[in-house]
């Protein structure tokens, strides 16, 4: 206390040793602490989007590297990547339309006042989250054979059909993979719509009812409206996870190889292109169309949901 | 009327318990199968494919003593991913609890733009780079190495986003009080708001692990031999055209996932909280 000037005292204290004057300091601070990110941004993100770029116009080849324009993007445009384009979109279309309006009426349900062991039926249809795509892909593989005893045809023969050839039928195909996608998703979408609806007020939908509104009008009017939000980021993260489906059809036909390709998405094309036949220009090419296709997308889905209109 | 209603009610609780119920079976029927099977010698799968049938005469535990026999690497692929996610999990944790906290405590230049990169990784699907980033593990040596698979995501964007809003969330008095006393800038986020994030930290280290350990896409690329491999791409070289090695793959597969399913049990809270993380809005 008898340091007429305590805190220039403390400064040259400090002062002695650099290393303790940055520990100190709270300018460096946040800069020591973000160059994690930092680093990794630049030398994990940065720099393989622009290699992306720059390779999709080039031709790879072992030890020589030319550029070629757009010869990679013309060469896309073939019968194989055109049905990778197709089998990625009606996959991501039709998990779309499985995937949001039913977990969504399921939670409506699960969150009624009328629903009992609520907990434990959350976390029962929330189990197949935990199974990796590979178990996921193993069982189903088995479960949609081809055997006459397979689960599947032994369900189907009891309704009273023939049994199938799921995994070698253009059709079935694809539904096996909506399937699984369905069984892997379904509780994880159950919750985000939970969690949507606990931050619904309670008065909202009490005066409604003292208002006379039956629970239609309560769903449409007040439900679906307020759950918007967390529609839009379902919608937006399962458009982006339908176009990079890969490893489930990986596992459901042993590899990249379905039947004239019936399972082949555009990141197996991806695979197929760049790594199975190190053909790194075409395959970066695929990458960007990618990258372009989920954009568009989601920026239609953005704007015709209205989530560019400034009062909402 | 009101004896008419609550029989209405109890209807209604009925019939939502059925359709819940069904849906559990869905969900749990998959996954009991497959325990059923692997104590089923592989010929009965190739010959009847998966089904629930359970021929007391045929139930052993032949298929788990092959796994952890000499002729199988099960063993090695199962330390492989312990210490895969081990590793990455606990690197993941601290970087990008660090990132978060920086992001959302100081006030420095370029603040808003960093986070506007966080956001950007989040955006863009990571399946568009991993051609460029083979290249690139392949001169910076990380091919067929662990570190090839934790490096690329280690600071992960979900992770430093969730810690951001969490720190966000917290009293800053307690630093004020602290570098009054001489406390360190890093002292400060180890001992004081490490602690106060803890629920962040259970949230994320199951969503990073549970990540890492089901990891498929790159680690199939990065990792080359068999000694290397995790659990998923080892189980998955079993399967191949020329036949399927289902005594191994299924047993393999129940163990990959019984752990998990046992550690959920008890952390279930933790598991919807880190599983949804990415819902949360600020």
């Amino acid at each position: 206390m008898t340091h007429p000037v305590p805190t220039t005292e403390r400064q040259t204290a400090v002062r002695r040793s650099p290393l303790r004057r940055l520990a100190y300091s709270q300018t460096a601070a946040p800069w020591l602490f973000v160059l994690p990110f930092i680093l990794s941004f630049a030398l994990f993100f940065a720099y393989p989007v622009l290699s992306a770029v720059n390779m999709s116009f080039q031709e790879v080849l072992p030890g020589q590297v030319r550029y070629i324009g757009l010869e990679n993007y013309r060469g896309l445009w073939n019968p194989t990547f055109r049905k990778a384009l197709m089998n990625s979109t009606e996959y991501t279309v039709f998990t779309l339309l499985v995937l949001i309006p039913l977990p969504l009426v399921l939670a409506v349900f699960l969150n009624s006042k009328l629903m009992v062991l609520r907990n434990f039926f959350r976390s029962t249809l929330f189990i197949p989250a935990l199974t990796s795509v590979v178990v996921a892909g193993t069982v189903f593989r088995l479960a949609f054979g081809e055997l006459e005893g397979s689960l599947m045809n032994t369900f189907v023969t009891a309704l009273g059909f023939e049994p199938q050839k799921w995994l070698r039928h253009e059709g079935l195909a694809m539904f096996t993979l909506v399937v699984l996608a369905t069984w892997r998703w379904m509780g994880i979408n159950i919750l985000y719509f939970l969690a949507g609806l606990q931050n619904i007020p309670r008065e909202l939908y009490e005066s409604a009812e003292i208002d006379g509104a039956t629970a239609w009008d309560r769903f449409i009017r007040i439900t679906l409206p307020l759950l918007k939000p967390i529609t839009i980021y379902v919608l937006t993260i399962s458009i982006y996870g339908g176009y990079a489906m890969f490893t489930e059809s990986y596992m459901l036909w042993a590899g990249n190889r379905s039947p004239n390709d019936i399972g082949l998405t555009i990141v197996g094309y991806l695979y197929r292109n760049g790594l199975e036949q190190n053909n790194l220009g075409l395959g970066s090419a695929v990458g960007i169309a990618l990258l372009v296709i989920t954009f568009t997308v989601t920026m239609i889905q953005l704007k015709l949901t209205g989530m560019f209109r400034r009062e909402d | 009327m009101s004896a008419g209603n609550a029989k209405h009610r109890r209807f209604l609780t009925a019939a939502l318990v059925i359709l819940f119920v069904l849906l559990g079976l869905f969900a749990v029927f998959p996954i009991v199968t497959l325990i059923v099977a692997s104590f089923k010698p592989a010929q009965e799968m190739m010959r009847y494919g998966l089904n629930l049938r359970l021929d007391p005469e045929l139930v052993s535990l032949k298929n788990y003593t092959y796994l952890f026999s000499d002729q199988s690497l099960y063993l090695t692929w199962y330390k492989n991913s312990l210490v895969i996610t081990a590793i990455f999990t606990v690197l993941c944790l601290l970087f990008s609890s660090m990132v978060g906290y920086a992001l959302a405590v100081y006030r420095f230049r370029f603040r808003n733009a960093l986070f506007a990169l966080v956001l950007v990784t989040m955006m863009i699907p990571l399946e568009i780079i991993i051609l460029p980033l083979y290249k690139l593990s392949i001169s910076l040596k990380l091919i067929n190495n662990m570190w090839g698979v934790i490096l690329p995501f280690m600071v992960a964007p979900l992770p430093i986003f969730f810690f951001r809003q969490y720190a966000g969330g917290l009293p800053k008095d307690f630093l004020d009080a602290a570098r009054v006393d001489g406390c360190t800038e890093f002292g400060m986020f180890f001992r004081i708001m490490v602690p106060l994030m803890a629920p962040a930290f259970s949230s994320m280290f199951i969503l990073q692990s549970l990540f890492s350990w089901n990891n498929f896409l790159w680690p199939l690329i990065v990792l080359r031999t068999n000694e290397q491999l995790t659990i998923p791409i080892g189980l998955a070289t079993l399967l191949t055209p020329y036949g399927n090695n289902f005594d191994m793959l299924i047993s393999g597969a129940v163990l990959a996932i019984v752990p998990i399913l046992i550690v959920f049990l008890f952390f279930q809270k933790y598991f919807i909280e880190g599983m949804t993380a990415g819902g949360i809005k600020g």
